[in-house]
């Protein structure tokens, strides 16, 4: 169970949302460029800092401005994927994954075990030991998913989490992602410019316009509203 | 063909002509400006290398004049440049990360001594770290004497060739993506953790290039030095100090001095080319 209520005044316009997801739910978020989608999950993971608001997850209390708390993103256990992926590029593969665990101090031995097996799972198993900056956009992302994965998150947000991967692989690691998704069981946001993704990965579908909610619903209820010109664009794809 | 053509062509020609002419002429004049500045270059330092033989090179380096100079400063070369990296290092950091009121404050006042006379630097240094000066004075009280020792070759090496250090690592630290330290946040990593284990890594080689220009400028440090900590052999008297000093008695030994520099600049060129090569 997540909910965040954040307000945050952004260059153009004040940035005002309410979103609340339940455990195991995913929520793909919709929009125009720049109309805050990004900045929403920055919020959240703590990069960036609330004017005023508040975000908890689960009985943790992340962002409070009435009662001043705001909990450093080191220690939020959110699941950050960015659209670059940022994979590390002085690291390999395992060093990636590994990076998480080593920052909490797990001894060293379960560390490779966890890596070992989360690298397995992800079928990366045959690249642990090459550089990050070596890879196709397919395999950052397995990378990257891998990486935030192994640290158990509470909430995972992914931020365009196909665009840089091959076209023709897109459809087989959207399943592959939809099905990690459901094995976390965990609160999910996904941003995302793609009507696939939309339909596809949505348990829920959330419209942002200039910063603010403009529909919050079933996903074919949201895409149903055709008089709403950026999802009439949007479906039109 | 009538005339008016004829015409018309030969203008063309005759254009293309001079203009072809102008172009070599052109380049015949760049080439020898070129060479030109090359040979200003190059023919004082070959210079060096004909006016000694190899036989009176090598009996010189056994000098002791020679010798003390050349461990003296290597020594204190390297420690001032292990001083400027442990201070300029979190500065450098500070200032291309974070905005704070005085910043370019700050940052001009690390830039200072690059534009600072080396005699200036001298002269202010005695000021403050002399037995009289403004520091100085209070340091005399505990015995301890700063001015005319080793501890003023560092301190005056320091004063010059920080700058170049904490200049290079500065815009090293701004070449980082941002990307990787949220990434590296998010993943559980503590401000100190993403410095040590994300951004410094990423600018490494441009650290190390810095710290090499910052060694080679305290290696060259000669007006603050001679100012400040004086012209001592075997305490204060460096490799700069030892060739104008040995220059007006053993024209070989002060040769010899200066070809070792040479040698060593070439390798620190050579160093940072290689270096900032095999930055990512």
């Amino acid at each position: 169970m997540f909910s965040l209520h954040a307000v945050r005044r952004l260059r153009d316009f004040v940035l005002d949302i309410t979103l609340s997801i339940g455990q195991g739910e995913t929520l793909v978020l919709i929009g125009e460029n720049g109309a805050g989608k990004s900045t929403v999950l920055n919020l959240i993971s703590g990069i960036l800092t609330p004017d005023r608001g508040e975000i908890v997850l689960g009985e943790r209390a992340l962002f409070s401005f009435d009662k001043r708390i705001n909990i450093p993103t080191e220690n939020r256990n959110i699941g950050h994927l960015f659209q670059s992926y940022a994979l590390f590029p002085h690291m390999t593969v395992a060093e990636n994954v590994a990076f998480g665990l080593q920052c909490r101090q797990v001894p060293k031995a379960e560390i490779a075990a966890s890596v070992t097996e989360r690298l397995a799972v992800m079928r990366l198993s045959d690249l642990a030991d090459v550089n990050a900056s070596r890879l196709s956009g397919g395999q950052r992302q397995r990378v990257a998913l891998a990486r935030a994965l192994v640290l158990e998150p509470e909430l995972l947000l992914l931020d365009e989490p196909l665009a840089a991967v091959d076209m023709r692989a897109r459809g087989a690691m959207r399943k592959e992602l939809r099905e990690q998704i459901q094995n976390a069981d965990i609160p999910c946001i996904i941003v995302t410019h793609a009507l696939h993704d939309a339909l596809e990965l949505a348990d829920r579908l959330c419209l942002i316009e200039e910063g603010k909610v403009a529909a919050d619903g079933d996903p074919e209820e949201v895409l149903g509203m055709q008089e709403n010109g950026f999802i009439a664009s949007f479906t039109d794809r | 063909m009538d005339l008016t053509q004829f015409q018309q062509k030969s203008e063309v020609s005759r254009h293309s002509s001079r203009t072809r002419l102008g172009r070599a002429a052109l380049t015949l004049l760049i080439a020898v400006l070129l060479a030109l500045f090359l040979l200003f270059v190059t023919v004082p330092i070959a210079s060096l290398f004909l006016r000694i033989s190899p036989e009176a090179f090598l009996r010189s380096l056994a000098e002791p004049v020679v010798l003390d100079a050349l461990s003296l400063s290597l020594i204190t070369a390297t420690m001032s440049t292990v001083i400027v990296v442990i201070f300029g290092t979190p500065l450098a950091l500070i200032n291309a990360r974070h905005d704070y009121r005085g910043r370019d404050l700050v940052d001009t006042l690390t830039d200072l001594p690059i534009v600072l006379p080396p005699a200036v630097a001298g002269i202010a240094l005695l000021m403050a770290f002399g037995r009289r000066g403004v520091v100085g004075q209070y340091l005399d009280l505990f015995g301890i004497h700063i001015a005319f020792t080793t501890v003023a070759v560092i301190l005056a090496q320091v004063f010059v060739a920080s700058p170049f250090y904490i200049r290079q690592a500065k815009a090293s630290f701004e070449a980082v993506d941002r990307i990787y330290e949220d990434a590296a946040r998010t993943l559980g990593a503590s401000p100190w953790a993403v410095a040590r284990r994300i951004t410094i890594p990423l600018a490494w080689g441009g650290l190390i290039s810095g710290a090499i220009l910052s060694f080679a400028r305290a290696l060259g440090e000669f007006g603050a030095t001679i100012m400040f900590a004086g012209n001592f052999q075997g305490r204060t008297q460096t490799m700069p100090l030892a060739i104008y000093t040995t220059m007006q008695g053993d024209l070989d030994a002060s040769i010899s001095l200066a070809i070792i520099l040479v040698m060593i600049s070439f390798a620190v060129i050579a160093a940072v080319k290689v270096v900032t090569r095999r930055n990512f």
